[in-house]
């Protein structure tokens, strides 16, 4: 077989990293900081969090490049979808005549 | 791929589990594997349509959202992650075992995942009954028991009463338990799909069916149940933590 | 010159995909390609009758300008169920679940797709969604438009809304598990040599629809679940006295619903590229530029749905930028009309009912495309929304393009599909017809919405009657023609001739197989060492018309 056998220091070491994101994110949330970096770095913990699940535990690390491109469009479709809906909503204020 | 043409029979020698139409067990592999990330492809897009409504909706009512979350139960939450980032883990566990042809190891570890499942769901429901006592079922969805929250008075304590922050309103929170619902209750339904077939895995699982020669069916559902687990990753803090630091002791 | 190769009579195979096993059952849980696809055919035509006789009543109304034939709300249910099963049952399944379905394998040399009981699943979950949906319109029908707009669809309408959405939600499921078969197999079940480059054109577009199907199929099912859960909770998602925003259904209404007017005429115009190439018996101009078009398209597709919002609430920025796109979305198309008329240019030209059909697609299609760009510049689209200019436009892609694209394809590979050959004189009088009607039945259309005419109504000024009766005068031509091949095709598979493996003498690896072809498709995996519209020197006895030797270098 052609698979690669990722060994298990490694997910149990992805494991612990995951049960620490979830551990700081949950602090993070208590911390009052300015504009929207509360967001910020809840979203930057959840995209580390599911990025090392998507590399290790899916084996994406691993896998061939068909699947990365799989996994980019994906992204790139959903990035589609909120960006020109919000180009929308986001835009209306802009016209004094049109409310958000 | 073969490089030789190969007549029908051919395909009819080789490992048991081979279907007809691939030429070696190896394309079929390849072709299941790539099966189930396009599936997963439209479970983003799927859920995408959820957290667009959710981006949206925060943006318009960021105090009602911020109050609403913080009447979400943020231990039960925090622990519910953990269970199923743990589940991931045994999930992945049991890929492995299969791929060194550990027999025992991998039934335990799919067990395990399974048991861990179904422990997700039952707080959930805990959550959800929680919910329905506070009155904060959105909408006319159960008529016995309308949308009709108690809003706490300043300084009163009481957990179960609904504390606004500046700016909230009770309309405006309504928005975010439809969102909750909706969401959490979608991935909730994909964790029944996915308790169901972990079941089924353990089930062949315990008859020796994987092996490292083909194991693909429990690969391929773990790709299923580590999806799962990244919606809630991402789920967890955009419903729980929105409005932590804004809370007033 | 070379001695006339003396033909023999085709003999019929003994043993074919058709007779290979007998039994309802053998039929009905069957794994091969080969067989859904024709039970999808079965069921499509069916639905397809369906959405013909709303469409008979809509012209019936029509004929006067009052409303006396049927009352507004019953109207109002006939031309929204004349729309959802047209396009959900009809055209989004058509090619890529019948043609698609039987060739997908036999062209890229696999013995089947690669997950033939999925393949299978999605015709029973497409049997389902039809079930649900016909229970819906017989329990007393829907009356918001295809469209299902809120808040009408959540709040006021008196109909069968969830009924129909969920027919509609489990409809979804089957064209995404299409889709998926098709890319995994396209991916990973190419025969030795099969490149990518060297697939016929009909599979760069059917790759291209299932990229489509599988990235904008599942927002339309959460938004179906939204609008149910909106009508049956009453939470506010789009209602506005609760907070919610009813463009944000429209939003994601058509952020499939745009794409899936590609999903339903992509794969046609992937029918037409085999059918350029091969009843010209040249090699298609710009192979390359062709197959990435499509590909352009697929993407292109996703980025200009906003311009079904220009006359909402939606921002004018946001409808400027969709705007352009919407432009930019007519360049890969424009591209493909330029390559196939480069290819028809000095080319051996043999008018067969395919051919007519691929020629008629080239025109209708053309006119079809560009009055869609009437309405992506946001001025003229302002006078012209939700008039009978809208109706016109995407009846001339979806009818003169789409379906010209299916019928086409249904001829030209009606003897692989059935051993037997339909009868030509009767196949070119019928496209004939066909295309007579539906230019009567349209046309006029496009004036009548340009002075003024708006959709949805059954009742109108008495100006617009001149139009509306050469519309309905047309109709009825339209129907007519699209009986003939129904009954001749059934017709043929009792009594139509013999075809043989290679009816057409064409380079194509389907053909290369007896008609019908076996249940493994091919005797022995074929290895590809040619490319996709290799064209060997022709022989006299080839032509359909003048021999013209210079010619012989293609």
């Amino acid at each position: 077989m052609s698979e690669h056998i990722v060994p298990v220091r490694i997910y149990v070491t992805i494991f612990l990293v995951l049960l620490v994101g979830t551990a700081l994110t949950v602090m993070a949330a208590y911390v009052d900081f300015p504009w929207q970096f509360n967001t910020i770095v809840a979203m930057t913990i959840a995209v580390t969090k599911a990025t090392f699940v998507v590399l290790y535990f899916m084996h994406v690390r691993y896998s061939t490049r068909l699947v990365w491109v799989i996994i980019g469009a994906a992204l790139f479709w959903m990035a589609i979808l909120f960006a020109l809906t919000l180009s929308d909503f986001y835009t209306r204020p802009w016209l004094s005549t049109q409310t958000g | 791929m073969s490089s030789h043409a190969t007549t029908a029979d051919e395909a009819q020698h080789g490992h048991p589990a081979l279907q007809h139409h691939f030429e070696n067990m190896e394309q079929q592999r390849e072709a299941g594997t790539l099966g189930m990330w396009v599936f997963l492809v439209t479970e983003i897009m799927f859920f995408g349509g959820m957290f667009l409504a959710y981006t949206l909706y925060r943006s318009f009512y960021p105090a009602a959202f911020a109050s609403a979350s913080n009447h979400l139960d943020i231990t039960l939450g925090a622990v519910n992650t953990g269970v199923l980032i743990f589940s991931s883990f045994t999930m992945a566990m049991a890929v492995y075992c299969t791929q060194v042809g550990k027999q025992r190891p991998q039934v335990v570890c799919l067990a395990l995942t399974l048991i861990l499942g179904l422990t997700f769901l039952g707080i959930k429901a805990v959550e959800y009954k929680s919910k329905w006592d506070d009155h904060l079922i959105p909408g006319r969805l159960f008529p016995g028991n309308p949308y009709n929250p108690t809003v706490a008075q300043h300084g009163d304590p009481d957990p179960h009463k609904l504390h606004l922050l500046e700016g909230a309103t009770v309309e405006k929170v309504q928005m975010f338990y439809w969102i909750y619902f909706a969401m959490t209750g979608m991935h909730a339904l994909h964790m029944i799909i996915g308790a169901g077939l972990i079941t089924y895995l353990l089930i062949f699982s315990m008859k020796g069916r994987f092996d490292p020669e083909y194991h693909s069916p429990v690969e391929v559902i773990g790709l299923y149940w580590h999806f799962v687990d990244i919606v809630w990753i991402f789920l967890f803090p955009l419903l729980y933590l929105l409005g932590r630091h804004l809370e007033h002791g | 010159m070379k001695p006339i190769e003396s033909f023999e009579v085709p003999l019929p195979p003994k043993v074919n995909y058709i007779n290979a096993q007998y039994g309802l059952k053998s039929w009905l849980l069957t794994k091969d390609h080969k067989r859904i696809a024709l039970l999808y055919l079965g069921s499509i035509t069916f639905f397809f009758f369906i959405g013909g006789i709303y469409a008979l009543m809509i012209r019936l109304e029509l004929l006067t300008p009052q409303g006396d034939f049927l009352q507004s709300t019953t109207y109002n249910k006939v031309f929204t169920q004349h729309g959802i099963i047209m396009i959900f049952f009809f055209l989004i399944p058509s090619i890529p679940a019948t043609l698609g379905n039987f060739l997908v394998p036999m062209m890229i040399g696999a013995k089947d797709l690669a997950f033939p009981r999925i393949n299978l699943l999605s015709w029973y979950i497409y049997m389902l969604g039809g079930v649900v949906t016909i229970y819906a319109l017989l329990a007393g029908g829907v009356d918001t438009g295809w469209t299902f707009y809120t808040p009408f669809s959540t709040t006021f309408s008196n109909s069968y809304v969830v009924a129909t959405g969920l027919g509609i939600f489990i409809n979804g499921f089957s064209s995404i598990l299409t889709g998926l078969n098709f890319i995994v197999t396209i991916h990973t079940m190419r025969a030795p040599g099969m490149t990518w480059f060297r697939m016929p054109l009909f599979l760069w577009s059917l790759y291209a629809t299932s990229l489509i199907m599988v990235l904008g199929t599942p927002v339309i099912a959460i938004t179906i679940l939204l609008l149910a859960f909106e009508r049956l909770a009453h939470v506010g998602i789009f209602d506005p006295a609760l907070g919610g925003d009813p463009v944000l259904f429209q939003h994601l209404f058509w952020f499939y619903s745009h794409p899936a007017v590609y999903i339903m005429v992509l794969p046609s115009m992937g029918v037409i590229s085999e059918l350029i190439a091969n009843f010209s018996r040249k090699n298609i101009f710009g192979y390359t530029f062709v197959a990435f078009s499509s590909i352009a398209i697929a993407v292109f597709g996703f980025l200009v749905w906003g311009h079904h919002l220009f006359v909402t609430s939606q921002s004018v920025y946001a409808g400027m930028i969709f705007s352009f796109l919407s432009f930019a979305v007519a360049i890969p198309s424009a591209i493909k009309v330029f390559n196939w008329t480069a290819t028809l240019y000095k080319s051996s030209i043999s008018y067969d009912t395919p051919m007519l059909y691929a020629l008629g697609f080239i025109g209708l299609f053309t006119i079809g495309g560009m009055t869609g760009l009437f309405l992506a510049s946001l001025a003229v689209d302002v006078h012209v929304s939700d008039t009978y200019f809208v109706v016109a436009h995407f009846h001339y892609i979806m009818v003169g393009g789409a379906l010209m694209g299916y019928l086409g394809g249904l001829h030209y590979w009606w003897p692989k599909i059935s051993g037997r050959m339909y009868p030509e004189g009767w196949g070119r009088f019928s496209a004939l017809v066909i295309f007579v009607g539906f230019n009567l039945t349209f046309m006029p259309q496009f004036v009548a919405g340009y002075l003024g005419m708006p959709r949805r109504y059954h009742a109108y000024p008495p100006e617009f009657q001149v139009f509306n009766v050469l519309s309905s005068a047309g109709a009825s031509i339209l129907g007519f023609g699209m009986l003939i091949p129904a009954i001749y095709f059934v017709w043929s598979m009792r009594y139509g001739r013999h075809a043989g493996a290679n009816p057409w003498h064409l380079p194509g690896l389907e053909w290369r197989t007896q008609s019908p072809p076996p249940t493994e498709n091919f005797e022995v995996t074929p290895v590809v060492t040619w490319d996709a519209y290799e064209f060997a020197p022709r022989e006299e006895t080839e032509v359909v018309g003048k021999f013209r030797p210079e010619l012989e270098r293609i």
